[in-house]
């Protein structure tokens, strides 16, 4: 055996869709962080309900580096569909642990190899047959923890979490456990250098998704009003809504602060939400891809009539249908541009968990504050995963509500007011919402041409000057939207750039390039759109721009040279979009390869 | 010296005046004005403030129309086809608040009859009007969803297909309110609207409104002369307020008229016609429905009526207090709840 190998692996489990896996998965990840051990795990699994092979994939990683990773130092199928691939992942060196009643060829001498008794034991474990899948897959946790080196007791924390304290359910599963990592410790001889041991490096975290962490960070704002409609990878935010917003806003006497509504498609959701926020109240919808292609239209009313209105895009990978269950970053251009004529989006993209719950509260703030819809674009691997967080911070600042007047300010303005007068110097004027009873409280909302007190024109210098007041009107978001976070490097003349759930491969690839001998570098995690002037500052400063994406054209790229188009010389591209999350590696490699250009 | 007459004035206080809306801009004759005039009119009749409406529309020449009424009351023209959402979502801001959406046959029956269906099954409260001419206006007369097999228009040629009827298609998808009328035939047109505008969820009511432009041929079904000759009303409707008493004499004698109870304490009184027809039945509607067709008739009055269900709105639970006049005690979880939320991570 070669030299033992401490935290700092991946392990890929292999299963089929349907057979309850996750539950185990998540389990062996959760037992993991509560060791202390910094960890990621993504689940990369099919478009489908039942039967088709699926991964799992979980890196620990004692230097705290939590992007996914190519390489596979240990292996777990199930599955006999994917056996001859998964075996072939294995790294030389590496362990394969599979299930014994699978009887296909290893023709492997580079690897330990490890057969486990799965349904043996799970026939032996005294439960109802439609449970004996639920059960085979706690045989796999019992011998992974055995052979690793996984605290049995952390193992138990992670059960009674996820079971939430339902003790028949957890002692049966533990059983299991505990009775495959016995079968381990006397059948199984470690022949691999893989294991793991104690740390205490995740204290001060916590593990969730992105999805619940954007629905918590929207009950934290305010949110009044959701309509949706289902769609993979976003649904689970709208149902996070539903779980926790009658936890956290009913008044005492039971009655509720807010409204979700079930949609019947993407146009009526984001619609509602419009109709909503034109209404006065806090207002989102979320959706993924193919949401927001049908929104287009509406968000265009919303950013001329100036409604007030979130939209998250939980991306996936597209176009069309695509990979419904693959993440991507590819629709920054289409959130940027959406809708027909002339116009931005302001875009927030949170680049971690807590950055889900924070933006989930202050999307809410700016569409208010700035009267137009406001994009909030997280994915697939940020919103379903499980990470590593820092736990959620309460909002700092009060709900900011934007210009908003009642009777009384009506009143003191002896009811003179502009609905899309610029009376601030900032592009943003004062609104009314239905309800106030001042007789010149009303105004007709309207996508058609309109004059500063809302009256239908056709005139030609109305018009232009409406549209260059919107201009800068998305001048002063620029001013109000989270500005970048900026790693800078002393003596670098080489700048990256990137955004969202990239960051953890952009942040190991500085450490790769550095070990490469690579450029000095420096790194802007952008974090919203209009691009602030941080953001252009760092781009001024440095001789080349890497933008790193998930996508294939790079998108992120071509905004950029849009928007400096005297600095678009700087940049390349480092996009890679294979449906999966990047990895560092790939990173390093897509920089190096350019740099020795 | 003549002194100018006394404005006369609602119980509200409010004048004709403070009900109307800017001057139309549809074709002269057009039936959309005539229905935006009966809106006034029914809202003077039952003093409601116009601060206390909400006008909805989505794009065509009825979708104009909410420009033309009740100026003092907020408003917003949407979307081709989808009035349904942007009012749904609306209706949870201050829920004291009454609703009157205005969309046309092309509007509601082609582009937007995936959310009209959804905003009826979900009784949104809402009086849903559409001003159905069989023609696309403001495109210059194009078919609509609504025109008759074998209607010829200029530059269209025939229609070939089955008509939509926006009266099915609302009991259809269980509709607590559903009316047709006929914009030549203003008092029904306004008892109507009355009922409507006290109904509790939501009202759909299908105004025959002649296109004079496009399709006012004699023999076209959505024409002034065609609706003449053919209207057929089921019963003669009149509007009793919540606090006014009923008498019943003269033409509406006991056993010739039919009480239907509103939610708010108001009735519509239904007085026979040749036949009794009792619009509380689902089941006589969708027969009533089907004779029409089958024998051509323009039958126009109350077709259902359910007071029992409840809205959409209702079905939230909702504090008293408008929710748009929430602020951050309401809308913000305290600073403690942070922790239980962290701890209920793992």
């Amino acid at each position: 055996m070669s030299e033992k190998v401490i935290n700092d692996f991946s392990v890929t489990i292999a299963t089929v869709n349907g057979s309850g896996s996750q539950t185990a998965n998540v389990t062996l990840l959760r037992a993991l962080f509560k060791m202390g051990i910094p960890v990621s795990g993504k689940n990369l699994f099919p478009s489908n309900i039942q039967g088709l092979p699926t991964w799992y994939t979980i890196r620990v990683s004692k230097d705290g580096f939590v992007a996914r990773r190519d390489e596979q130092e240990v292996v777990v199928t199930l599955n006999p569909v994917s056996f001859a691939r998964d075996l072939a992942s294995v790294r030389p060196g590496g362990a394969f642990f599979y299930a014994d009643d699978i009887r296909l060829p290893i023709a492997r001498s580079d690897i330990s190899v490890y057969p486990m008794p799965v349904k043996q034991m799970a026939r032996a474990a005294n439960v109802s047959p439609a449970l004996r899948d639920y059960i085979a897959n706690m045989v796999y946790v019992g011998i992974l923890a055995q052979m690793l080196g996984i605290d049995l007791e952390t193992i138990k924390q992670a059960l009674s979490f996820h079971f939430k304290g339902k003790a028949q359910a957890i002692d049966s599963n533990f059983t299991t456990i505990k009775t495959a990592a016995d079968w381990a410790t006397q059948n199984l001889k470690k022949s691999d250098p893989y294991s793991v041991a104690q740390m205490d490096s995740t204290s001060g975290f916590v593990m969730a998704d992105g999805n619940t962490a954007a629905a918590l960070g929207a009950i934290y704002g305010g949110l009044q009003f959701a309509a949706w409609y289902p769609i993979t990878p976003a649904s689970t935010l709208a149902e996070s809504l539903n779980v926790f917003l009658p936890q956290l806003r009913k008044t005492t006497d039971g009655k509720q602060t807010y409204a979700v509504l079930q949609a019947e498609d993407e146009l009526a959701a984001v619609g509602m939400a419009i109709g909503a926020g034109w209404g006065g109240l806090r207002s989102m919808t979320s959706t993924s891809g193919p949401g927001i292609s049908l929104m287009a239209e509406y968000a265009g009313l919303a950013y001329y009539a100036e409604v007030p209105v979130v939209i998250w895009d939980v991306q996936r990978i597209g176009p069309s249908t695509g990979l419904p269950t693959r993440t991507a970053q590819g629709d920054l251009t289409e959130a940027y541009f959406l809708s027909h004529g002339d116009k931005q989006n302001i875009i927030l993209l949170p680049g971690s968990v807590q950055e889900c719950f924070e933006f989930g509260w202050k999307a809410l703030d700016l569409a208010e504050h700035l009267q137009a819809p406001v994009f909030v674009l997280s994915d697939l691997d940020l919103g379903m995963n499980q990470w590593m967080t820092k736990p959620f911070e309460y909002p700092d600042t009060p709900l900011e509500r934007g210009k908003v007047l009642w009777e009384a300010d009506l009143e003191k303005l002896n009811g003179v007011w502009g609905r899309y007068k610029d009376s601030d110097g900032d592009g943003i004027p004062f609104r009314t919402v239905p309800g106030n009873k001042h007789p010149s409280a009303a105004w007709f909302g309207r996508g058609t041409g309109h004059d500063e007190n809302a009256r239908y024109t056709e005139d030609a210098n109305t018009w232009e000057n409406n549209m260059a007041r919107l201009k800068k009107k998305y001048d002063t978001a620029r001013t109000l939207v989270p500005k970048p976070v900026i790693k800078a490097a002393k003596g670098a003349t080489v700048g990256i750039i990137a955004y969202g759930s990239t960051e953890p491969a952009v942040e190991e690839a500085l450490a790769l390039l550095k070990q490469a001998g690579g450029p000095k570098t420096a790194f802007l995690r952008l974090r919203a759109l209009p691009c602030t002037a941080e953001a252009q500052d760092f781009i001024k400063k440095y001789e080349r721009i890497y933008i790193v994406e998930a996508n294939r054209d790079g998108q992120l790229r071509q905004i950029l040279s849009a928007v400096l188009p005297d600095q678009a010389h700087k940049f390349r591209s480092a996009c890679h979009s294979d449906g999966l999350p990047l990895t560092a590696k790939w990173v390093k490699e897509a920089i190096l390869a350019q740099e020795e250009k | 010296m003549t002194t100018p007459a006394p404005v006369q004035t609602n119980k509200a206080g409010l004048s004709k005046n403070d009900y109307r809306g800017l001057p139309s801009t549809l074709c002269q004759g057009c039936g959309h004005n005539s229905i935006a005039n009966q809106i006034i009119t029914a809202c003077y009749d039952l003093n409601i403030v116009p601060e206390e409406i909400m006008k909805f529309s989505g794009i065509g020449c009825s979708s104009k129309s909410p420009a033309y009424f009740l100026n003092r009351s907020f408003g917003f023209n949407g979307l081709h086809g989808r009035m349904s959402s942007l009012a749904t979502g609306a209706l949870f801001a201050d829920t004291t608040l009454r609703a009157i959406g205005i969309s046309g046959d092309g509007d509601t029956a082609s582009i937007g009859m995936g959310g009209f269906k959804h905003m009826v099954r979900r009784n949104a409260p809402i009086v849903y009007i559409v001003e159905n001419n069989g023609v696309y206006g403001l495109t210059k007369g194009q078919f609509s969803a609504t025109a008759e097999v074998g209607l010829n228009l200029k530059h269209q040629g025939t229609n070939q297909y089955m008509p939509v009827d926006i009266c099915m298609e609302a009991l259809a998808s269980n509709a607590t309110f559903v009316a047709r009328s006929f914009a030549g035939d203003a008092k029904q047109v306004k008892e109507l609207l009355k009922a409507a505008l006290s109904h509790h969820g939501v009202a759909v009511l299908d105004i025959i409104s002649p296109c004079v432009t496009f399709n006012n041929q004699e023999d076209a079904t959505h024409s002034y002369t065609w609706g003449k000759d053919h209207e057929a009303p089921l019963h003669e409707i009149s509007f009793i307020p919540a606090l006014d008493e009923i008498e019943l004499q003269g033409e509406f004698a006991e056993g010739t008229v039919r009480e239907v109870s509103m939610h708010d304490g108001s009735t519509v009184l239904l007085k026979k016609l040749e036949k009794d027809y009792d619009p509380t039945s689902r089941a006589n509607a969708f027969q009533m429905l089907e004779s029409t067709q089958l024998n051509n008739w323009l039958v126009t009055g109350l077709l259902y009526i359910n007071e029992s269900k409840p809205t959409l709105t209702e079905t939230f639970n909702l504090v008293d207090t408008p929710l748009n006049r929430l602020a951050d005690p309401d809308l913000r979880p305290a600073r403690e709840t942070i922790e239980k939320i962290n701890a209920m991570m793992f």
